[in-house]
């Protein structure tokens, strides 16, 4: 029973691989009056596949960008002592469908003085890498899309490919605020890569490999205690972790790294001149990447799809990428906004050194041996304490605290 | 033209070839329609890359007239227009005009109206820097959840305005010689109880923020003002008392039964938005106290002077009143000829000189600091343009 739920996205696909198969053979048969050969058959198997699954991604990681969009609006509105929206379906759930169809209805405005051909890519251009992001992500067993590799490498590389397309929309609108936007997202984005992937080497020393399917398989199988090799309960994996997720913050444009957007000052920041649909491709850019993020982080950090055999593995995955949303979400109804110069000096100042160091400790955990309980304990006193040594470096003397509270005397 | 850089450290001077990148300034113009510009408010921001090189306020896109239409109608008439100054605190605006009139005319308020105006004046203050707070931290970014709660609180007493004046905001309360209408024992009881639950809501709200890193970050030290500076360009309220100087129009002239109140004044040592800030949350605090000597002490007996409104005239004169309004000192200065309207009528808007001081405190700073400056400064355009 269990097999058949957590097998049952592949045994529908293997279904209709069959069903294209058996009917290309009965074309085949009816035109030529034989049936496919063996090479053209697994040629139409593979070809169906390749469909199927990027309309799988497509569909599921759309639905899950308006439920991602409905989950923010009522966290944020209970949050902040609110409803939230709850006109359109049970608990406002369909909401996202009347957005879709107001997107879809307004009049597209292109400034007039815009770079018109710049100004129609830039929303294509942002989301194309958001959602090629998650051809390297498993989101079950057996349910990669891809067997790359170099999984880790090629989703940032697709990742940094959104700095263009918000350059472009902010470049192209011809609007002081949009130029603004885009140079903060320019300089953030590619400011805060360093760290993220810094934060993420960590997983591929200890590891040994860049395919995510295979550090999926380094961290455990599918018992409750087996959550315990999950990564992020290791001193270097929990710092790598929070590197990861903040850097990941920033990454995907989200509070306290919002300032491309800049809602107080930039108004929208680069998308400001964006109307109508392509305004919602924005927003879908931005979701979808953060869900992207939030997979890679689940696959490095929590174990991929692991987890006790209570649901089924794809569940795990989106469970726990939705947690790690659902805290992003928490940070947004939380936390002001940094300064630009103090975005920059966080990056800099505190999550560079902080993600080299954790790179060495995570060399010394490599190196410690681990083959008892008891060795294991030592190894990771040995690390935590650097992790910590580190923290303490960084907080104190390179990244300062920048204010601290005042006390306050009364007019006598 | 790029200055030579000077490095006393490393003992060399670095200067710039003639080619090097040529860069431009940006100027941009914020306003009238922008989001955190409070109003129609604009902005003219000279931009070097993200630094404010110059700032002009341009104002008067909400400029309707208000002191030549008191002018041309009767003293009691200009009340509903005091309401519009601005339009979250409509009961102080009441009470410094009426404060005015009073002087002019030389009534005697009865006493039990002194305490009423002085419980509205008090809420007035809680709510709007309550309010007043909850902008300032949407400005630095925390995207709405303290002014949302700010607005949780303020409801309750836009509730007690409304029990006692009939309307939410625009409440036309307080008449010359007294209020409009007597509070009864109910009334009371409510705002015992607002009262009383208020402390809660300032330590949620400093528990939710106030010791946030981020947020310390971004208001310490930013948009210092001087107090020779403050005193100079006219500055009052809690911005003046956030750069240390001790004014409070409450206890300066102990105007109404403020004499007989014991409250503090707190007093700010950097004149930061922090401190600005914080000032405000202590003040609260102050007023809380305030509220509750008052609402402990009202004395029963008649809730105005008896004056009688139809063709009232004032002697031939001039008078200012003034009292501390939540976002500094609101005067009204009348010239009477002693017919039924006022000759001259001038409003010292306390938003508006508030305001005239922007670009000393922006330049040098970050654009998005300009917002957090503006935000903390406090003005409702109402009655900047007036």
């Amino acid at each position: 029973m269990y097999n058949f739920f957590d097998q049952l996205i592949l045994t529908l696909g293997a279904w209709v691989v069959g069903l294209v198969v058996a009917c290309g053979n009965g074309v085949s048969k009816f035109c030529c009056g034989q049936p496919l050969s063996e090479a053209a058959a697994h040629n139409v198997a593979a070809g169906t596949e390749i469909v199927l699954i990027c309309v799988t991604i497509y569909g599921v990681f759309a639905l899950c960008f308006g439920l991602a969009t409905w989950l923010e609006r009522k966290m944020l509105a209970r949050i902040q002592n609110r409803y939230g929206p709850n006109r359109v379906g049970p608990f406002g759930l369909f909401q996202f469908v009347a957005d879709g169809v107001k997107m879809l209805t307004k009049e597209d405005i292109v400034p007039a003085r815009a770079d018109k051909l710049v100004h129609f890519l830039a929303p294509a251009v942002v989301l194309a890498p958001a959602l090629l992001m998650f051809a390297f992500l498993p989101f079950g067993r057996n349910m990669a899309p891809t067997n790359l590799d170099t999984a880790v490498i090629a989703f940032f590389a697709v990742g940094a490919g959104s700095e263009m397309a918000l350059f472009m929309a902010g470049w192209g609108s011809r609007n002081k605020y949009s130029i603004l936007g885009a140079m903060r997202a320019v300089a953030q984005m590619i400011s805060y890569e360093i760290p993220l992937v810094l934060a993420a080497v960590p997983v591929v020393m200890v590891v040994g490999s860049l395919s995510t399917s295979q550090i999926v398989a380094a961290q455990g199988a599918d018992g409750f205690l087996d959550m315990s090799r999950w990564f992020v309960w290791t001193p270097w994996g929990f710092a790598g972790f929070i590197l990861f997720l903040v850097a990941a913050t920033a990454e995907s444009n989200r509070c306290p790294f919002d300032l491309p957007e800049g809602e107080s000052e930039l108004v929208a920041g680069f998308h400001v001149e964006y109307s109508g649909f392509k305004f919602a491709l924005f927003f879908m850019a931005e979701y979808i990447g953060m869900m992207a993020m939030a997979g890679l982080g689940v696959t490095l950090f929590l174990g991929g799809w692991h987890g006790p055999k209570l649901l089924p593995s794809w569940m795990w995955f989106m469970g726990k990428g939705f947690l790690i949303v659902c805290w992003l979400i928490w940070l947004r109804g939380t936390l002001p906004r940094l300064r630009v110069d103090q975005l920059m000096a966080f990056a800099w100042k505190a999550m560079l050194p902080f993600a080299l160091f954790n790179i060495f400790t995570t060399a010394v955990w490599f190196h410690l041996p681990k083959a008892t309980l008891l060795q294991s304990a030592v190894a990771w006193l040995v690390t935590a304490a650097l992790v910590a040594a580190a923290y303490w470096v960084v907080s104190r003397f390179v990244c300062r605290r920048a204010g601290a509270l005042r006390v306050y005397h009364y007019a006598s | 033209m790029i200055q030579p850089l000077t490095m006393p450290e490393q003992g060399y001077t670095l200067t710039p070839k003639e080619d090097a990148i040529e860069t431009q300034m940006l100027e941009v113009s914020m306003g009238p329609h922008h989001p955190s510009t409070h109003g129609v408010f604009r902005m003219d921001v000279v931009l070097d890359g993200e630094e404010v090189r110059r700032l002009k306020p341009v104002l008067g896109y909400l400029h309707r007239n208000h002191e030549q239409l008191a002018e041309k109608m009767n003293w009691l008439g200009s009340i509903p227009f005091t309401d519009r100054l601005d339009y979250f605190c409509s009961m102080t605006n009441n009470w410094a005009y009426c404060l005015a009139v009073e002087q002019l005319a030389g009534i005697k308020v009865p006493e039990r109206a002194e305490y009423i105006r002085v419980i509205m004046a008090e809420l007035t203050r809680l709510q709007n820097h309550s309010c007043q707070a909850g902008f300032l931290l949407s400005d630095t970014g925390a995207w709405g959840t303290p002014l949302l709660y700010a607005f949780r609180e303020r409801e309750k007493i836009l509730d007690l305005f409304e029990a006692a004046s009939g309307a939410r905001m625009m409440c036309n309360y307080m008449r010359f010689g007294g209020v409009r209408a007597d509070v009864d024992d109910d009334w009371l009881a409510a705002a015992r109880k607002v009262v009383e639950n208020y402390p809660c809501f300032i330590d949620e709200l400093e528990a939710l923020i106030t010791g946030n890193e981020i947020l310390l970050a971004r208001t310490q030290k930013i948009g210092i003002l001087p107090r020779e500076l403050a005193i100079n360009a006219s500055i009052t309220g809690p911005m003046l008392r956030a750069s240390g100087v001790d004014y409070d129009i409450r206890k300066v002239d102990r105007y109404g039964i403020y004499g007989r109140l014991d409250f503090r004044v707190p007093l700010g040592e950097v004149g930061d938005v922090y401190d600005r800030y914080y000032v405000r949350i202590l003040e609260m605090r102050e007023s809380v106290k305030i509220l509750q000597q008052a609402l402990r002490d009202i004395p029963e007996g008649p809730s105005d002077a008896g004056v009688k409104m139809r063709n009232f005239k004032v002697p031939v004169g001039d008078g200012y009143g003034r009292i501390e309004g939540p976002k500094g000192e609101l005067g009204f200065y009348l010239v009477s000829d002693g017919s039924t309207r006022p000759y001259r009528y001038h409003v010292r808007a306390p938003s508006f000189i508030n305001l005239t001081i922007l670009e000393d405190m922006c330049v040098g700073h970050k654009l998005a600091d300009a917002m957090v400056i503006l935000g903390s400064v406090d003005i409702v355009l109402g009655e900047v343009d007036r």
